[in-house]
């Protein structure tokens, strides 16, 4: 199972403890943890699904490249990091 | 009186007035507060937060700030395939909310609200904002699809009417995409914005309602049938229900964002004046606020107790603000000053000068 961990900043907002899911893509295991914490869908990606412009995440340290439809591929032991790139700052 | 003070790291709470006014407290210290909103139907409180790098989203609180919950932010359907739909870049607009500014409750119906939003959607909630509905017939309205940012890279519906005579009647204003009124709660819209002219397109555009940039539309409460308009290329008003506008030139300038209304006397509203479009600072450092007071035949700069001297404050659209007694008064810039009056802008005291930049002024 895949391993996702999110920015700490994050978490000042909304609950989302790191946690271990099952996923064969990006998009298959954030939708469980979505299903477990509904609200912290919003600020990872908008309404059409798309990882937000100023989000990045990274797979087994390479940063993804299907930024929207997150279909980059995930395995077993991947490790998953939800974090905020530094282009949206001020 | 309370004044809510949204700014680009918090929000802020005023108490008192005139010389005593005071900020009380804070909310979201750090975080990007665009606009505050109060219903005055139930005493709700309501914070739109811009993020960046989570989004856009809405507060509520029940108890005047003391505590916040967070509720739904409006979301667009799925861009139908095939709909051609093209930004002023020619990139694919994206149907996603990019931003909220307008927020009114929706006089109708019990706990309605309208919000406005980027790229230009009008969302209507009949549950406190628990969900939302895009108005479709706005956004699907064919010159739709020509609205531009004015002001941000997405068209934006800034100013939200509710006609105190029928609240089925409201209005909203786009930048940059004109004035637009609907007789039925939102099924069907018409332009309204005969008389403007806009100078950023060639002369033969120049009429279309799709290019005018209103910067700020507000209604007189007391006379509902004049409206007052602080556009992109200066002064409006309509005095005839909106079927026509007509320009009004203010010294020492047309230009500027916010525009307030008296509650009571349709003929006496404020202004602030920046230099120019090209120049978007006060006029040799002078900050002044501008009062007609009969129906912009004539305007009278105010600068009792505002600075006078190497002064380069910018108050945006919805920095200025009006209290229902028509006296006080408050305005906030982009430098993070903070102003009211108690005596309809002949003296003006200052409450904070080392605020975040301020984005919004609402008396509770």
């Amino acid at each position: 199972m895949a391993s996702v961990v999110f920015t700490p900043n994050l978490k000042r907002h909304v609950d989302c403890p790191d946690v271990v899911v099952v996923g064969a893509t990006v998009g298959e295991v954030l939708e469980r943890v979505f299903a477990d914490h509904p609200r912290l869908r919003g600020y990872v990606v908008d309404e059409r699904g798309v990882l937000r412009k100023h989000m990045t995440i990274f797979v087994d340290g390479r940063q993804l490249v299907d930024r929207q439809h997150l279909s980059d591929a995930v395995l077993p032991a991947s490790e998953l990091y939800v974090m905020q790139a530094l282009s949206g700052g001020a | 009186m309370t004044v809510l003070v949204a700014t680009r790291k918090g929000l802020f709470v005023i108490e008192g007035s005139g010389a005593t006014a005071r900020i009380a407290h804070a909310a979201f210290v750090g975080d990007n507060v665009t606009l505050a909103r109060t219903d005055r139907r139930d005493g709700a409180w309501y914070a739109v937060l811009d993020h960046g790098h989570f989004g856009v989203k809405l507060h509520r609180s029940d108890d005047r700030g003391a505590t916040w919950t967070e509720i739904a932010t409006p979301a667009y359907p799925p861009k139908p395939d095939g709909f051609v739909d093209k930004d002023m870049w020619g990139k694919d607009r994206e149907w996603a909310t990019k931003g909220i500014w307008a927020l009114e409750p929706a006089l109708d119906t019990a706990g309605a609200l309208w919000c406005g939003t980027l790229p230009g959607g009008l969302f209507r909630s009949t549950d406190r904002g628990a969900s939302w509905q895009l108005v479709e017939a706005l956004w699907n309205h064919p010159t739709r699809v020509k609205w531009n940012g004015g002001g941000a890279d997405h068209a934006a519906i800034h100013s939200i009417c509710v006609d105190p005579r029928d609240p089925t009647i409201v209005v909203v204003a786009v930048s940059s995409g004109g004035v637009w009124r609907t007789r039925d709660a939102g099924a069907s819209w018409e332009p309204h914005t005969k008389g403007m002219v806009a100078g950023y397109v060639p002369p033969e555009q120049a009429d279309w309602p799709e290019n005018q940039d209103p910067h700020c539309v507000v209604q007189s409460p007391s006379a509902p049938h004049v409206f007052w308009c602080q556009h992109h290329m200066g002064i409006w008003r309509s005095t005839d229900d909106l079927a026509t506008w007509h320009q009004l030139h203010a010294q020492p300038s047309s230009f500027g964002f916010p525009v307030a209304v008296h509650p009571r006397d349709p003929d006496t509203a404020w202004f602030i004046p920046a230099h120019s479009d090209q120049k978007r600072a006060p006029i040799t450092g002078e900050i002044v606020v501008s009062r007609t007071r009969d129906g912009g035949a004539t305007f009278t700069p105010l600068r009792a107790g505002l600075p006078q001297h190497h002064a380069y404050d910018l108050v945006l659209r919805h920095a200025l603000a009006i209290a229902d007694d028509g006296d006080q008064l408050a305005f906030g810039s982009s430098t993070g000053n903070l102003w009211v009056t108690a005596d309809q802008g002949d003296t003006w005291h200052t409450v904070a000068t080392n605020l975040p930049p301020i984005y919004a002024v609402r008396y509770v």
